[in-house]
C-alpha cells in the first residue's frame, strides 16, 4: 500500500501526511529513519503536509518530532489524531 | 567527481560566478541619481535601498559593512558610489577598492542629479566595457562562499528540501568551500543543536550569547513572536510551532561542525567549513548581510513558496511541496518531491542540487535572476537619530 505519511524518526509520536488523509482511513507511514512502516487508523481528515497523531500523548505531555520536543498536548493525543495548533501548544514564547 | 568549473577570479584572489558592475547608493536620496545611471548604461544594476541618514553607533557600522560588502563581493566587477556628500562617498568606495577592484564615487551635493549622473554614467560605462572583457577561468569549489536561508517553510522543509541542502552543505565543507548560514531567531527550540555543533567552547559560548541577545531584544519589545512565528503561511503548510519550524530550518545545515559565529554581514576568514551568521530571519535581510559577507551563490530551500532573489548573488530555489511546484513553477529551480513519495533517495535529490549548482557557477541564471528578483535590503538595527 502506498504510503500517505512519513515519520522523521523512531520514537516520535507524530508523522507528517505526504497526501490527504480522510477520516477513518487506515494509512500507512513510513519511518525515514530505518524505512520499517506503521499503519494507523486516522481520527480526522489531515490535509496534506499536516500532522497525524502515532503513538498517544498525556495531557499535557511533550510531543516528539525529528526525535525533539516541538511542544506540549494540553488535552493530550490519541492515535489517529489530527495534530496542529489547536491541540499542539509551543514550549517557548508561550507568554500569550 | 571531476567537473569543471568557470570563474572570475578578482584582483584580492577571491571566485565569483557574475560580473556585474553595481551603481550603489550610500543612502536613500542618492537612489534616483543611480538609478539613473543604470537607465542610462546598459549592462549595469543600481542598488536602491531606503536608509543611510542619520545613523549611528552600531546601526551606521553595519551599514557601511553591508555596502561595502556588496560591491566588494567578488560577484562585483567593478563599483560606482553615489551619496549625497563626499566624505561617506568616499569612504564606502575606499572599503571597496581594498579588494584591488575598479571602484569611483561621485557626490550630488554641488552638482545636482543630473550633473552627477551624467558624469558617473561616463565612468560607468568605461567600468562595463572594461568587465566585458573579463573571462572566466578554471577555479575549484573551495573557492565557493555558499549562503543557505529556507522561507515560507512548511513540513515538506523539513522533510524534503532542507536534507537535501544539507546533504549538499556536508559535501561542499568536504570539498573545502565556505557555508553561511543565519536566522538566529529561526533557531529557537533547536538552539541546542546548534550550540552542540560548535567546533570549540568558546564558539559554543559565543553562538548561545548571541542567540541570547536576540531573543532578550524580542522579549524587550514586551511580546512574543506567537503571532509571527510560525508565519501565517509556514500553519497553513502544517507548522504547528516555532519548535518544529526550527527543526526543519536546521535540517538545511547538514551534519558538520561549526567553525565560526560570524556578526551581520562579517566576511567568514579563508578557512574552510560552515559558519552560523547572526540574522534577521525575513529573507531579503537575510540574504543582503550574506551576500555583503562575500557569498557568491545561494541555496533557498522553500514550502509554500518564496520567491525571493538578490542583485547581485544568484538565489537557488528548491521545494519538496508539489503543489508549489506546479503552482510557482517559474519559482523553482529543483523540484524534490519525490523524496515525499519516496521515488527519489536524499543523495540522489542532493546530487541533482550539486550539478544544478556547478551549472550556475559556471552561467546558468536561476529562476530568481531571470525573473529580475532583486531584493536589496538594509538590516536597520535601531532607528535613526
Amino acid at each position: 500500500m502506498q504510503h500517505k505519511f512519513l515519520v522523521h524518526k523512531k520514537g516520535d509520536h507524530v508523522g507528517v501526511a505526504v497526501a490527504d488523509i480522510a477520516a477513518g482511513e487506515v494509512v500507512t507511514g513510513v519511518f525515514m529513519d530505518d524505512g520499517t512502516t506503521i499503519q494507523v487508523r486516522a481520527n480526522h481528515p489531515i490535509p496534506f503536509g499536516h500532522k497525524i497523531a502515532i503513538q498517544p500523548v498525556e495531557p499535557g505531555g511533550i510531543v516528539l518530532e525529528y526525535g525533539v520536543p516541538i511542544g506540549r498536548a494540553p488535552g493530550g493525543l490519541t492515535v489517529g489524531d489530527y495534530v496542529h495548533t489547536h491541540n499542539l501548544k509551543s514550549l517557548r514564547w508561550a507568554r500569550s | 567527481m571531476s567537473v569543471e568549473l568557470f570563474g572570475y577570479r578578482r584582483p584580492d584572489g577571491q571566485v565569483g560566478i557574475r560580473n556585474h558592475v553595481v551603481i550603489l547608493p550610500v543612502d536613500d536620496i542618492s537612489n534616483a541619481a543611480a538609478e539613473g545611471v543604470a537607465r542610462l548604461i546598459s549592462g549595469t544594476i543600481a542598488l536602491p535601498h531606503h536608509y543611510g541618514r542619520l545613523q549611528y553607533g552600531a546601526d551606521l557600522e553595519l551599514l557601511f559593512r553591508t555596502l561595502i560588502g556588496t560591491g566588494a563581493n567578488p560577484n562585483v566587477a567593478a563599483a560606482v558610489v553615489i551619496c549625497i556628500e563626499q566624505n561617506w562617498a568616499r569612504k564606502v568606495a575606499d572599503g571597496i577598492a581594498r579588494t584591488g577592484k575598479p571602484v569611483a564615487w561621485f557626490a550630488i551635493e554641488g552638482h545636482g542629479d543630473l550633473e552627477t549622473i551624467a558624469r558617473a554614467a561616463r565612468q560607468a560605462k568605461e567600468f562595463v566595457q572594461w568587465a566585458s572583457e573579463l573571462r572566466r577561468e578554471p577555479v575549484s569549489v573551495s573557492d565557493l562562499v555558499v549562503a543557505i536561508k529556507c522561507g515560507e517553510s512548511d513540513t515538506t522543509t523539513g522533510l524534503g528540501s532542507c536534507p537535501t541542502v544539507g546533504w549538499v552543505v556536508d559535501r561542499l565543507v568536504e570539498m573545502g568551500a565556505r557555508v553561511i548560514f543565519g536566522e538566529t531567531s529561526e533557531l529557537t527550540g533547536g538552539e541546542h543543536l546548534i550550540a552542540d555543533r560548535m567546533a570549540t567552547p568558546e564558539l559554543r559560548e559565543k553562538f548561545l550569547r548571541v542567540y541570547r541577545d536576540y531573543i532578550d531584544e524580542i522579549d524587550r519589545q514586551g511580546v512574543d513572536l506567537l503571532g509571527s512565528q510560525p508565519t501565517q503561511g509556514n500553519i497553513a503548510g502544517g507548522l504547528s510551532t516555532i519548535e518544529e519550524k526550527a527543526l526543519g530550518n536546521i535540517e538545511k545545515t547538514g551534519t558538520k561542525p561549526i567553525v565560526g559565529v560570524l556578526g551581520p554581514a562579517e566576511a567568514p576568514p579563508p578557512d574552510p567549513g560552515l559558519y552560523f551568521m547572526d540574522t534577521s530571519s525575513a529573507a531579503a535581510e537575510c540574504l543582503t548581510l550574506q551576500a555583503a559577507a562575500g557569498a557568491v551563490v545561494h541555496f533557498f530551500p522553500t514550502g509554500q513558496g518564496n520567491v525571493v532573489g538578490h542583485p547581485i548573488m544568484p538565489v537557488l530555489k528548491i521545494t519538496a511541496n508539489p503543489n508549489t511546484a506546479r503552482t510557482m513553477s517559474e519559482h523553482i529551480d529543483l523540484d524534490v518531491s519525490g523524496l515525499l513519495t519516496l521515488d527519489l533517495t536524499l543523495p540522489q535529490a542532493g546530487q541533482e542540487l550539486l550539478e544544478l549548482l556547478y551549472r550556475t557557477v559556471n552561467g546558468r541564471l536561476t529562476a530568481a535572476e531571470a525573473l529580475g528578483h532583486r531584493e536589496f535590503v538594509m538590516t536597520k538595527l535601531y532607528r535613526s537619530a
